[in-house]
């Protein structure tokens, strides 16, 4: 075990978690939320000249998604680093 | 030059350099063949994994299904997008640790099983076939209207393209060739949609400009006149669509799960160095991907304004067919585009009620966009060696994956063990040219069912692979029998479902019939979380997995130490 105790190993999993399922609850939110469910509530507000719900599902969740993808790395990165456990 | 001319240069220089590419990488070793010896930059690996994952289906349809079915279409553009959310923080690092080459590699070792291995083995296949076939329908239309061969001898010369490379290169050719044919889609895909966004609302940026008013000096914002026009002519209002919303949800849910469960994409993860590589991948590929994802909606709605004005005339009174544009007599020949005249008044027009004359397929949006717009012809050669890439960046992903299954985790890991790694490689080779000559037959004799088994395949892998995988790294006492159990409920439930509405009774295809209002594209999602019940129950009454596969599980979930991808 490359981690200097069990409960080190247990922790940098508990957080790891809970990056992950933060960072999906917004993932969830930006599409299947603004895009799916609260689309006709969004769509009377005008953004740019998009309905607002409309955007979100032809736009606004793939701009979001990329954001989340590169927030998790970074946050990572980070994680790896305070245990230890990153390459080199 | 004629359009003709300009397409055989441009297309032919394209594979020029992709043979090229081909040469210079050329494959020694197992590693080589299968995971590019491990050694791909991030940024590199990121552009040919969204080259492999945008198909000719994503070039040349996508927009045209976006542009008929409005903001129903939104489900393919979150679905191929958001998956990547998921493999980029659920499953690619993770795969990456693991270090193997094969997505059955992991469920046989993680499950310490054969037949688990088995039954992985026969989803991969089945689902890269399926998607193979997809992509030689596209090879076959560019080829037949823009160089007017016929679709035998396009498909014939597309497919010795791909073997030539796959063979020769392995995942080291594929690899930096697709780098390449990114380039060409990417920018075959947004030129013209730059320069059709400039036409009508006078942005550059095709993702603000189809938000904007019309150029035309009416001030009118381009999606009002969109939905007007078409309530007009009995259409559902574009930005709103028909679909109900728990359908709109299970298709999309379905896609993102499928897009993260595939073979040929997982794959992708195992070429880079570390698992820090992993992860940049993913994020890496998802900007490349969404470079085409975004402009898709504004080629979509903009070409639609555009086909409306031009087949039915800015009065919308339909336009003489004599003096119809040459795009259309053009696609007619390819049967892509009809027109009766029923009233015979000799106008074309093009309505979605009993006034409608034309059948306008989808295919042709993309590819017939910048003929449309009027713009130059070396526009219109563009968007065909663009379409000729994503075909074939596709192809030789799905190929690899075939090959690899069959020599790697058929031959070697499961009838043959002591081959050695020349032979193994022969094995892949062989494989390869059995998978290039099936998907040459269908590109030649398409099932008339393209559209269907693409869901098939998202079913499938939603189905099947990714709660094994999920399940294999998060639920670390999951058995071999419960995963095993949970993916033959899971595939089976979401085959006979498709079977049943799609070729056993189409008639019953329609929303009051379906489970929960769940269309046959959405139902992986429902077969998914079957996967999941399933698996859990059987494991409250099975034992836990053994001690040591625990303690494998454990130590893929930090990522030091995850050395270079190997078979053994």
């Amino acid at each position: 075990m490359a981690f200097e105790s069990a409960d080190h190993a247990k922790a940098y999993w508990k957080e790891n978690l809970s990056l992950m399922l933060k960072l999906l609850s917004v993932w969830f939110l930006v599409s299947f939320g603004f895009g799916i469910i609260l689309v006709d509530v969004l769509n009377h507000i005008t953004f740019f000249g998009f309905k607002l719900g409309f955007w979100f599902a032809q736009q606004g969740a793939i701009y979001t998604f990329i954001v989340l993808i590169f927030v998790y790395i970074s946050q990572m990165n980070k994680l790896d680093r305070k245990f230890k456990v990153d390459e080199e | 030059m004629d359009i003709k001319t300009l397409t055989f240069i441009v297309v032919g220089l394209s594979f020029a350099l992709y043979i090229g590419i081909a040469i210079w990488a050329r494959a020694g070793s197992t590693t080589d063949f299968y995971v590019a010896g491990g050694g791909v930059p991030p940024v590199a690996n990121g552009m040919a994994t969204a080259a492999d994952w945008m198909s000719a289906a994503s070039f040349i349809s996508m927009a045209g299904l976006i542009s008929i079915l409005g903001y129903d279409g939104s489900v393919y553009l979150m679905g191929w997008t958001g998956g990547y959310v998921l493999l980029a923080l659920c499953l690619a690092p993770y795969l990456r640790k693991f270090g193997k080459f094969t997505v059955p590699d992991f469920i046989g070792d993680r499950y310490y099983s054969q037949t688990a291995r088995t039954v992985a083995v026969i989803c991969a296949i089945l689902v890269s076939f399926t998607y193979i076939a997809g992509q030689m329908r596209g090879v076959g239309v560019v080829f037949s209207r823009f160089l007017e061969v016929d679709i035998t001898a396009g498909v014939l010369i597309g497919m010795a393209l791909v073997y030539f490379y796959t063979l020769l290169g392995g995942m080291k050719g594929i690899t930096y060739t697709q780098v390449a044919q990114y380039c060409v889609l990417a920018f075959a895909y947004t030129v013209p949609a730059v320069f059709i966004t400039l036409q009508m609302t006078g942005h550059v940026l095709p993702q603000t400009g189809f938000g904007a008013t019309l150029a035309d000096g009416s001030g009118a914002y381009l999606l009002e006149r969109l939905d007007g026009l078409s309530q007009q002519l009995g259409f559902a209002a574009y930005t709103e669509g028909t679909k109900s919303k728990i359908d709109v949800f299970a298709i999309t849910m379905a896609l993102m799960v499928g897009t993260a469960g595939l073979p040929h994409v997982i794959i992708r993860f195992f070429t880079v160095p570390k698992v820090r590589d992993a992860r940049r991948s993913g994020g890496w590929a998802l900007v490349f991907i969404a470079v085409v994802y975004t402009t898709a909606p504004a080629i979509g709605s903009i070409t639609k304004v555009n086909i409306l004005n031009t087949l039915n005339g800015e009065a919308q009174q339909g336009v003489e067919y004599e003096n119809a544009p040459s795009w259309v007599n053009n696609w007619e020949q390819t049967g892509l585009i009809e027109w009766n005249d029923e009233n015979g008044d000799g106008r074309m027009f093009y309505s979605n009620d009993e006034r409608n004359e034309m059948r306008v397929d989808a295919d042709i949006i993309v590819l017939a966009s910048p003929e449309i717009a009027k713009l130059p012809n070396w526009v219109v050669a563009l968007v065909a060696a663009g379409g000729v890439a994503a075909a074939l960046s596709t192809s030789a992903g799905l190929l690899l994956v075939i090959s690899s299954s069959v020599s790697h985790d058929l031959m070697k890991r499961t009838l043959m063990p002591d081959i050695t790694d020349k032979q193994e490689l022969i094995y892949a080779r062989v494989a390869a040219l059995v998978a290039v000559v099936i998907g040459a037959w269908f590109g030649i004799n398409p099932p008339g069912f393209v559209a269907q088994v693409v869901a098939f395949a998202f079913g499938l892998a939603a189905s099947s692979f990714f709660p094994a995988i999920i399940m294999g790294i998060f639920h670390k006492r999951m058995n071999s029998t419960g995963a095993i159990a949970g993916m033959v409920v899971g595939i089976v439930f979401t085959l006979a479902y498709i079977g049943y509405f799609r070729f056993i009774n189409p008639a019953a295809d329609s929303p009051e019939n379906w489970l929960f209002g769940i269309s046959p594209e959405g139902i992986g999602t429902v077969g998914m979380i079957l996967n999941f019940i399933v698996a859990n129950v059987v494991l409250k009454f099975t034992d836990d997995a053994p001690d040591e596969i625990q303690e494998m599980v454990e130590s893929i979930r930090y990522p030091k130490g995850s050395g270079a991808a190997t078979g053994h």
